[in-house]
């Protein structure tokens, strides 16, 4: 990480309601490049509306969200996107490395046929990822884990400034967590990308994060995990009494409506 | 029974001269049918297809009934039933009742305006299960005018397409307008279902948009190979299904449904042996 760099990604002063209600306002966050930020909160709190964000999908209700000094918008391809673990159909005409092939060229016109300079992208980030060995299986057979490690391939193809992931280890069991984690912690520190992790549970990358963006019932706190995972400063956030208990590594956060194990938003964007 | 009725093949050449303009009108359907149903399936589109069929069947009866132009008549009712089911129908729940709620209704004005037309009664038989044999040239022209928009469309947009089916969380993350895509792919079935129509007729024809990319989906996984499989299928069936019924006094499309399914089943068989013949490996530091 390094704070004396420029920012990758800048928002100002942004705030996002729909109707009356207010997810966020007053939110001000500078990424660094290759900096870890975990967004944590319960349902409904615009953890995933940040992220359209500053995809260009989402539009602020004020302020503004800035990538190296340009407005955040629609198609940026210095954004790469990992989205909820969920399993391709079965029959999905694509075998991993087509996956692959989609975040690099997807969004251009004519038949899927590679170019070479594609073929030698989705050659390298397989390997990267350690995928290489199921590159030409049909992807819908691949299991939850290694869908999700072709997946991370595909988002950093494009070579992101900032990887956006959106509870990318959902419904994955623990070893699967923590092998899916560490491979995007890898590739943030190989890549020096920007990482922003929406989960709803910050224990799989606790020891990665450098700083959480904590949202709760309208306001946020931005900090280190030593910072804003604490007793009095959730509680503030919430509003009610939040405890926030720690043993053997791992965070408890009971109380302020939510278990660790909340319900989770369904669906991606 | 005479079974020379299914196959008789004495004067074969002269009537293969005379059913040239169908062959070709069946090559060229066979190639709309096997590119738009890897997207049929990918989307899961296959009960749309249906749901746009009966309403092309209206639209195809009414036109006979006032003496407009069949082909646009279908078109006319496809384009309809497609657009309504891809405003009103973005969540597959929603879809398939709107489907389900177009479709008689559809097939129940189509019945009407047959009921109500004095003409040839194999021209009302046709519109549901198939026209026999006689393509003619105006006809024609239209066939291959909307075939050729439909896969000139589908060459174009095959990427982004496939992305919007197979990944449409990702897809729009990366700014595809994944609605749009989508409404486009309503229309270009809605054109595909109105071809095939004058065919294989409305109640068949998912013969021809679905059961040939079913068939090679499962078979490979290759982007390329699979609508490529795919056309092959569809070709074999309706041409093969036109030149058999030449032989005899049945229509083409149980033929064309029979050889498409066989295809199926074979392909269904062999995807199976590749499956298990293939062992499972586990990706290392994955699975531990």
């Amino acid at each position: 990480m390094s704070l004396d760099k420029p920012p990758v990604l800048s928002i100002r002063d942004a705030s996002l309601a729909f109707g009356h209600r207010t997810l966020w306002s007053g939110l001000d966050l500078d990424v660094a490049p290759g900096e870890f930020i975990a967004v944590l909160g319960p349902n409904g709190t615009g953890k995933t509306s940040l992220l359209k964000a500053v995809l260009g999908l989402q539009q602020l209700s004020s302020g503004r969200i800035e990538l190296l000094g340009t407005p955040a918008s629609r198609g940026d391809r210095r954004v790469g996107y990992i989205p909820q673990q969920k399993l391709l159909e079965q029959g999905t005409p694509l075998r991993a490395r087509d996956l692959v092939a989609l975040g690099v060229d997807g969004t251009r016109l004519g038949p899927p046929i590679p170019s070479r300079a594609t073929r030698a992208k989705v050659d390298e980030v397989l390997e990267a990822v350690g995928a290489t060995s199921y590159a030409k299986s049909p992807v819908a057979t691949l299991s939850g884990g290694e869908q999700q490690r072709v997946r991370i391939a595909q988002a950093i193809a494009s070579d992101p400034s900032v990887l956006l992931c959106d509870e990318p280890l959902l419904s994955l069991d623990l070893a699967h967590q923590r092998s899916v984690s560490e491979l995007i912690n890898e590739q943030r520190k190989r890549l020096t990308t920007a990482v922003l992790f929406v989960t709803h549970d910050v224990n799989p990358i606790l020891g990665m994060v450098d700083r959480v963006l904590y949202l709760a019932g309208g306001h946020f706190r931005i900090g280190t995990p030593a910072e804003v995972l604490r007793s009095d400063v959730l509680s503030e956030l919430y509003g009610t009494p939040v405890d926030v208990f720690e043993s053997h590594g791992r965070i408890v956060v009971i109380g302020g409506g939510e278990s660790e194990h909340a319900h989770f938003e369904e669906g991606g964007l | 029974m005479d079974w020379s009725i299914l196959f008789d093949f004495t004067d074969y050449g002269e009537l293969l001269a005379l059913v040239r303009n169908s062959i070709l009108a069946g090559a060229v359907l066979g190639i709309v049918g096997g590119l738009i149903g890897v997207f049929v399936m990918t989307r899961d589109m296959a009960f749309a297809v249906h749901g746009i069929s009966e309403l092309s069947f209206a639209g195809a009866s009414a036109a006979l009934l006032f003496g407009a132009n069949v082909v646009l008549g279908s078109l006319a009712g496809s384009l309809v039933a497609a657009i309504l089911i891809g405003v009103l129908g973005s969540r597959a729940r929603e879809r398939n009742s709107i489907i389900a709620v177009l479709m008689p209704f559809g097939l129940g004005l189509g019945i009407l305006f047959l009921a109500l037309y004095e003409g040839r009664a194999a021209n009302k038989f046709g519109l549901l299960t198939g026209q026999i044999v006689s393509v003619d040239n105006p006809q024609l022209s239209w066939l291959l005018l909307i075939s050729a928009i439909v896969i000139a469309a589908l060459l174009v947009l095959w990427r982004p397409l496939s992305f919007a089916s197979v990944d449409v969380d990702v897809a729009r993350a990366k700014g595809l307008p994944v609605d749009a895509l989508g409404l486009i792919f309503m229309v270009l079935l809605a054109l595909a279902t109105a071809v095939s129509i004058q065919i294989v007729g409305a109640l068949l024809v998912l013969s021809l948009l679905v059961t040939p990319a079913a068939a090679a989906m499962r078979v490979t996984a290759n982007p390329i190979l699979t609508p490529l499989l795919s056309v092959a299928f569809a070709v074999t069936s309706v041409v093969g299904g036109i030149l058999l019924a030449l032989g005899g006094g049945l229509p083409i499309s149980p033929y064309v449904t029979t050889i498409s399914f066989a295809i199926y089943l074979v392909c269904r068989i062999v995807g199976r042996s590749n499956r298990s013949s293939r062992p499972r490996r586990l990706a290392p530091g994955v699975s531990r």
